[in-house]
């Protein structure tokens, strides 16, 4: 294993999980006030996105017209297919979203923040996806 | 809003975006967190996923120190925080991503596909924290 294998990765997470805490996205009252469209409203979540959207976006292009990566690796390149499935994980996710203001990203940070109190939720995270992982592979 | 909250957004989702432009540019990785999670833990135990999630954990174990203001609590006790993680852990993995995977990646990547599942989780969330908040009054 290259020391960049090691690096990249590893300092890329840190990057990220330090911009979710810059953004105050760990902050689930940011998330929920976000969603919250009927009450106190909270825009942040929007500019977060939009400011990860405009710097990735070059970066994304770059790289697909390039074809490969840095590493020689070729861009991972999901199916474009919209089919019931996503539409179904999507909404699904959205509520478990909507109940507690936390999706995957915050709550590994949370993890490294030293409370306990999201235990719960991550060890659910993996038992939904263990159990999606058993539904029938339709097309 | 605030003008300290709005750059803090910007700043924090450029972070974002340069983690996950960079490490697919390098590595041609997409830094989906919940694929990755799901993965790491129930899947292939590749490195890289680990190294990312090891990355996302440091962020929040050096957040104190580098004088970040962190939030001390989730807003939820562990049953809800519990429920909420099973159909977030369900849903990504049956659509296929989450905030990250689909709201960043997918949209750097100029994917219909995931514009659909933004469009969805987005509208579910807010009708659930609308329910949650407005009608049942629970939290």
């Amino acid at each position: 294993m290259k020391i960049a294998d090691i690096v990249l990765p590893l300092g890329f997470g840190l990057l990220f999980g330090l911009g979710l805490i810059v953004s105050g996205m760990i902050d689930t009252a940011n998330v929920l006030g976000f969603l919250d469209i009927a009450g106190d409203w909270r825009p942040a979540l929007a500019l977060v996105m939009g400011g990860a959207v405009a710097v990735a976006l070059p970066l994304f292009q770059w790289t697909r017209r390039r074809g490969k990566a840095f590493n020689g690796a070729e861009p991972e390149s999901p199916p474009a297919r919209i089919d019931r499935r996503l539409i179904v994980g999507a909404g699904i996710f959205g509520i478990g979203w909507g109940l507690s203001g936390i999706c995957p990203g915050p709550g590994i940070v949370w993890l490294g923040l030293g409370i306990d109190q999201v235990w719960p939720f991550l060890v659910a995270v993996a038992a939904g996806a263990w159990l999606a992982d058993r539904l029938p592979q339709r097309r | 809003m605030d003008s300290q909250i709005l750059a803090a957004a910007l700043l924090g989702g450029a972070m974002i975006g340069l983690a996950a432009g960079g490490l697919y540019l390098t590595t041609g990785r997409i830094a989906g967190i919940s694929s990755l999670y799901g993965d790491a833990v129930l899947r292939r135990p590749q490195a890289w996923r680990w190294l990312f999630l090891a990355g996302l954990i440091l962020a929040g174990l050096l957040a104190r120190p580098l004088g970040l203001t962190v939030p001390e609590a989730l807003g939820h006790g562990p049953l809800w925080l519990a429920a909420a993680g099973l159909l977030v852990g369900f849903g990504t993995r049956l659509g296929n991503g989450c905030t990250s995977g689909h709201g960043v990646c997918g949209l750097a990547r100029l994917s219909w596909r995931s514009l659909t599942a933004v469009l969805v989780f987005m509208a579910t969330a807010g009708v659930t924290v609308y329910v949650v908040r407005h009608i049942l009054k629970a939290a």
